[in-house]
């Protein structure tokens, strides 16, 4: 699928936002600076970034633990969600959230979920309401990694959402990693889209570090979905490039396996490579000066955020119940 | 006012609610054809048409999925069968229903009802007839009420229906059949979740239940009226939030307390208002809080086994009237 130049350079803008957010994050969780835990997408730039782009504001994303990629793909409010994820009452949840819990219900990013496999049904349900109750073409994005593929709500939202040909997209990161343990060692199929025959689910396989890939993946979902053909399983291979949460030790594998898989997964440095020579991808080439200025322009918003959420007041103590009831 | 039983009365509450507003629809199992396994959805399916929806036996995507519908912006009423289930979709219920509008900052909210037939019935034994409301009153985010008549069926579902928060509404399988008077009310609400309701006026001794208890709870009432003690009896209707100044307001005027409800009574509700009562009204009291419920054990299956554990008025009888020796 070819895109345009200025299709392409949002891409790169998107996905550089996203490693330089999660940069600073681990920068300043090192640091002490950033409380709770805190996982990151560094690697996963291009699924988040490729899914979205074929969304409109008003479809909806159920996110992971995983989720800052999701939700500065889906056009969330950075100043806001760094705040959020120093717990500043100037954040997305005004505190009350942090890292696992972050949404921004404006550009239809439902949240966060810090239990594996909790977004599944929520999208689902999400779809449901749209089709058959509300009555309009919104359709419900669920990422979800390698791990959580193996939760039984899984085969439930999946199996609701083929049967009742509901406009749920199923987003396969298939990372490698569930945690701390090799997906292989507690999975039989090598292709976690496999499944996506059990319920008779049109299944594609992108390289996640591929954002062309991705997004003419997720375009296609999309228009089926709106067509109220049904579901699509869209599964990324892609890699957890750090650990499972920023300090995780990562005794589980070697410096040397990480190195070699970042790079041989890395969506930046794929998309700087391929944009920079004649490709399939849109008419002409990037020059590097120009990736070089994305890059310039997404480091300085991230710093600004960092400002933003630092000089931002913590929530007032009596705040606590606020929001609990209607 | 005509005569309906519980069952019917919930299938106004929801036909009328329905009728005021169209994103309101239900989803769970065994509704569409059937009417719900105790009736209580009957007609709703020919008078709504594709919003009444047969669901899989999945009962986290009938929990999760009302969760997402919710913040679509649809108004979802979702069936559990039987209340025994619930545990299945334990994680649907108190990590996502419960907790979406709190941890978003307010962004969502989650206009959800979950009915939840409960209770025992006659021999259903472990896995289907337990009453496990005291469960869900430990979770901040969701409001829990177990009407005990069909009046209230009717007036607390109403509510339920248009609260914007998600309510756990524990209907009782025995309560079903019973029928009462019940208004027609279409527009209004007359009930406000968290009110509880004095269904007797006495000033010796407080009774409090709510669901199936206030069976025994006015049973034993009526024939300790026959022995000269005057029972106060309070319904409180709503759990979580329980209306702690009645039973306080009623306790300094009786000084006695009498707590009983057919869940187990370790852990039970009756543990929250025995302790509320000890811990702000304690020098009121003249007698020890007594409190009845089921003994730790699982519901049995054989009669003579399963009578064991339910509490009967005697009981209620016999104890609130050693208060008084």
């Amino acid at each position: 699928m070819k895109v345009s130049k200025e299709q392409a350079l949002k891409f790169y803008e998107t996905m550089c936002l996203i490693r330089e957010f999660e940069t600073s994050v681990k920068h300043d969780f090192l640091n002490g600076e950033i409380p709770g835990f805190v996982h990151l997408y560094i690697g996963e730039e291009a699924v988040a970034t490729g899914i979205c782009a074929a969304l409109d504001d008003t479809d909806y994303i159920e996110s992971t633990h995983r989720g800052h990629g999701h939700c500065i793909a889906k056009g969330a409010d950075i100043d806001r969600m760094m705040a959020e994820i120093f717990g500043k009452k100037t954040g997305l949840c005004k505190g009350k959230g942090g890292s696992m819990h972050i949404a921004d219900f404006s550009v239809g990013m439902l949240g966060a979920n810090g239990v594996v496999g909790g977004g599944y049904n929520l999208a689902a349900g999400a779809a449901l309401a749209n089709k058959m109750i509300l009555k309009n073409d919104r359709v419900s994005v669920v990422f979800f990694g390698d791990g959580a593929s193996n939760r039984g709500t899984f085969h439930e939202a999946a199996n609701v959402s083929s049967a009742w040909k509901l406009p749920t997209i199923f987003v396969n990161e298939m990372n490698q990693w569930a945690s701390t343990t090799p997906y292989e060692t507690t999975t039989a199929v090598k292709d976690i889209s496999d499944r996506a025959k059990g319920y008779h689910m049109p299944a594609v396989i992108a390289d996640g570090k591929n954002v062309f890939e991705v997004y003419a993946a997720a375009v296609e979902a999309v228009e089926r979905a709106r067509a109220g053909e049904g579901p699509t399983f869209i599964e990324c291979k892609t890699f957890r490039v750090e650990g499972h949460f920023v300090g995780d030790p990562e005794l589980y594998r070697t410096r040397e396996y990480v190195k070699e898989n970042a790079a041989l997964n890395d969506p930046l440095t794929w998309f700087d490579r391929t944009m920079t020579r004649k490709n399939g991808y849109i008419d002409g080439v990037i020059e590097p000066q120009e990736l070089e200025a994305v890059r310039a322009a997404a480091k300085e918003k991230i710093v600004k955020a960092k400002e933003f959420a630092m000089s931002s007041e913590y929530p007032d103590p009596d705040q606590y119940t606020a929001d609990l009831y209607l | 006012m005509r005569k309906l039983s519980f069952s019917m009365a919930t299938c106004e509450a929801m036909a009328e609610e329905m009728a005021l507003d169209d994103k309101i629809f239900v989803m769970g199992e065994d509704l569409a054809r059937q009417g719900g396994i105790f009736g209580q959805f009957k007609g709703l399916p020919e008078k709504f048409p594709g919003r009444v929806i047969d669901t899989p036996i999945s009962e986290t995507f009938i929990i999760g999925g009302g969760v997402g519908a919710a913040l679509a912006g649809a108004r979802p009423v979702v069936d559990m069968h039987f209340a025994d289930f619930i545990g299945v979709c334990m994680d649907e219920i108190f990590n996502q229903m419960a907790k979406v509008r709190y941890m978003f900052g307010g962004q969502a909210k989650v206009p959800l009802v979950l009915r939840a037939p409960d209770g025992m019935t006659i021999q259903g034994a472990a896995q289907h007839s337990q009453a496990v409301e005291a469960w869900f009153c430990h979770i901040p985010g969701i409001q829990v009420v177990a009407p005990s008549n069909p009046e209230d069926a009717k007036a607390v579902l109403k509510a339920a229906i248009r609260s914007d928060n998600p309510v756990i509404y524990f209907e009782n399988k025995i309560l079903y059949k019973e029928t009462a008077m019940v208004p027609e009310i279409a527009d209004e609400v007359p009930y406000t979740i968290g009110k509880a309701k004095v269904r007797r006026e006495g000033k010796d001794v407080t009774i409090v239940s709510y669901s199936i208890g206030m069976k025994n709870a006015l049973g034993a009432a009526e024939r300790l009226a026959k022995e000269g003690i005057e029972a106060e009896v309070i319904d409180l209707i709503s759990l979580s939030p329980w209306d702690k100044e009645a039973v306080l307001t009623s306790v300094k005027k009786t000084h006695r307390l009498c707590i009983a409800h057919e869940a187990v009574k370790q852990g039970g509700f009756g543990a929250e208002i025995a302790a509320t009562v000890a811990e702000e009204a304690i020098e009121y009291l003249d007698a020890p809080i007594l409190r009845y419920g089921a003994p730790f054990c699982p519901i049995p299956f054989a009669p003579t086994l399963e009578k064991m554990v339910r509490v009967f008025p005697e009981d209620l009888v016999k104890g609130i009237k050693g208060m008084f020796e």
